[in-house]
């Protein structure tokens, strides 16, 4: 079993190129499987569509084209898909961030008699599934008192469905945003707090000013987790959205793979679309994605 | 002394207004829907008009409901065969990769890639790695005179290639999580075990795998609670098919609550979900803890 020599160094000599080079191989084969759906989708998404369907396979293709890209635009309107996964992505970002660090400070920071009570009570609603509270959570939704055409008692209209702030008000400040941020205040000394109390600083001052700043690395990873999550969520979004103009991308890759069943270019051409924006943010961060799992592997 | 009583209320209504959205929040979308699926499965709502209470009628009717528990079967054999496979893979590519070596950086990235890509995108793009025809698989399988199946339209393959696809997804943060956890094991053990001769399955069997265990509990216990709530891979690649092969309860629950509007009956089902997940989460941890007395 080459893989246990993890635990231990290498003995010097020939033996230790043989056992280099089996990494290498070893490490090079299951890499390449890994990866290579991946590429083959690229190189499909550039390819003519007479060389997509060949067979035996045609690795790389006679010449670059971009038709599939313009098809996956023109067919579906893809670009607005997009921007409304963007916007969704992004307001789940914000909202996560400032709530879930708000309430985690507090958490972490600051004495009140329900802290552990309510706390405790987040932790074990983490632990509930998605799937039971779907069906209700669309209940809540159309039946909030005032929206979307209802009166007091919360119906006449739809309330919040089909508006994208069903999507954005039950993930605002998710249990594991303020679970996650309150570990990361914990690790803070307290006496700045003190100082600052003694200087006359207002609560929310010293959380803004004095605490938030410390948590930028924390304030990264929870961003990516949050960013990702949300771009990539499906289940729900078509769910509450009917509005083909409010569709997330996800909804539209969706769509039209199951309505475009032979056109693989495009196809590709989209799914790799849906997944630039969190490649981009992973090339550009990639130090907080590895912390950030890194971080759940630790506290388990 | 009533100074700093003065100040610690002041404290703890500012620490009320602090977590005051978050609770809000939390309130109106997470406990009061667990409370009201719990009413909502003893009555027969369908959205548009009735909301009657009908007792135990939506769980006795989940008895008899046969594709219901076809969806469980489905879902449980595809949790047996993922979960353990998952995290076998991503250990072993773990192991492999926690060295210090050049060109590891790019190998743990390479793994990680398919992770970044989401449920929907990973399974368009295998839509298109299985193809009959013209796939990357079959392709592959004909360099070696294989002709390889219709995966995902037979009832044979169906299932298999839904675990191919997830795994390919799921490896990679699993990896990262089982290196944070080999960075953690003390060298110590290791050379201490090598003094005593150990060799390098015993180093893995009693030091590596024991070290590890809280690691793999947590991998587990995520991939037992994601596992059988399968739902996006199913829904893009099959649609459920061939004849049900692939449909799990939250795609049965999805179709039952939200296309034909049966939320109340839809409700009971999501309980039994719930139900499954526990018992499997407790089943895991047992299983975890019965190992500390062997090693």
């Amino acid at each position: 079993m080459k893989t246990t020599s993890a635990a231990g160094g290498y003995s010097p000599g020939a033996g230790r190129a043989l056992r280099l080079t089996v990494f290498y191989v070893t490490a090079t084969t299951v890499s390449l499987v890994m990866f290579l759906p991946f590429l083959w989708s690229v190189l499909t998404s550039f390819k003519p569509d007479n060389e997509i369907f060949a067979f035996p396979i045609r690795w790389l293709p006679s010449h670059f084209t971009l038709d599939h890209y313009r098809d996956a635009f023109t067919t579906v309107p893809f670009l607005r898909y997009f921007g409304n996964s963007f916007y969704l992505a992004i307001m789940g970002v914000l909202s996560n961030l400032f709530l879930g660090s708000l309430a985690g400070y507090a958490f972490a920071k600051l004495t009140f008699r329900l802290n552990k009570p309510l706390f405790r009570v987040l932790l074990m609603a983490m632990m509930i599934p998605g799937v039971v509270t779907m069906i209700p959570s669309f209940y809540v939704l159309m039946h909030l008192p005032f929206v979307g055409g209802n009166d007091w008692t919360g119906s006449g209209g739809h309330g919040l469905l089909n508006s994208f702030w069903a999507i954005i008000l039950p993930g605002a400040a998710g249990s594991f945003a303020v679970f996650f941020m309150r570990q990361f205040f914990l690790t803070l000394p307290s006496d700045m707090m003190e100082v600052a109390r003694i200087e006359g600083a207002g609560e929310f001052r010293i959380f803004w000013q004095i605490y938030l700043p410390l948590t930028k690395p924390a304030l990264a990873t929870l961003g990516i987790f949050t960013f990702q999550a949300g771009w990539n969520s499906f289940l729900w979004p078509m769910i509450v959205l009917n509005d083909p103009l409010k569709h997330t991308i996800q909804m539209g890759l969706q769509a039209f793979s199951y309505n475009h069943q032979t056109d693989f270019g495009p196809m590709m051409a989209g799914a790799l679309v849906a997944t630039l924006p969190i490649l981009v943010l992973f090339i550009l961060l990639q130090k907080y994605f590895v912390q950030g799992i890194a971080f759940s592997g630790v506290k388990g | 002394m009533i100074r700093s009583r003065k100040l610690h209320a002041h404290q703890a209504r500012m620490a009320y207004l602090f977590i005051s959205p978050a609770i809000l929040l939390f309130s109106v979308f997470t406990v009061v829907p667990v409370f009201m699926a719990f009413y909502l499965s003893f009555t027969n709502y369908d959205v548009l008009s009735r909301m009657d209470w009908v007792g135990l009628s939506n769980y006795r009717k989940l008895y008899t409901d046969t594709l219901l528990w076809q969806t469980f079967r489905n879902v449980l054999f595809y949790t047996v065969i993922f979960v353990p496979l998952n995290i076998l893979t991503s250990l072993l590519i773990a192991l492999l990769l926690n060295k210090a070596i050049r060109g590891v950086k790019v190998f743990r990235t390479l793994n990680y890639l398919p992770t970044l890509t989401s449920a929907v995108a990973a399974a368009t793009v295998w839509l298109w790695v299985l193809h009959p025809e013209f796939g990357l698989l079959n392709g592959f399988l004909s360099y070696f005179g294989v002709t390889g199946p219709a995966w995902l339209s037979e009832t044979r393959t169906a299932m298999a290639s839904v675990i191919m696809v997830t795994l390919w997804q799921a490896v990679g943060s699993n990896m990262v999580i089982y290196l944070a956890g080999l960075q953690g094991v003390p060298d110590y053990l290791y050379e201490s075990a090598k003094l005593d001769g150990a060799n390098a399955v015993q180093r893995f069997r009693y030091i590596t795998w024991p070290q590890l265990r809280p690691t793999t509990f947590l991998v587990s216990t995520m991939s037992i609670i994601g596992a059988l709530q399968l739902f996006d891979q199913a829904f893009v690649l099959t649609q459920g098919g061939p004849a049900n092969a692939t449909k799990t309860p939250v795609y049965l629950i999805y179709q039952q609550g939200f296309n034909q509007l049966q939320m109340g009956y839809a409700s009971a089902q999501a309980f039994v979900l719930a139900l499954a997940i526990l018992i499997f989460s407790l089943i895991n941890m047992r299983l975890s803890k019965a190992e500390e007395p062997i090693v």
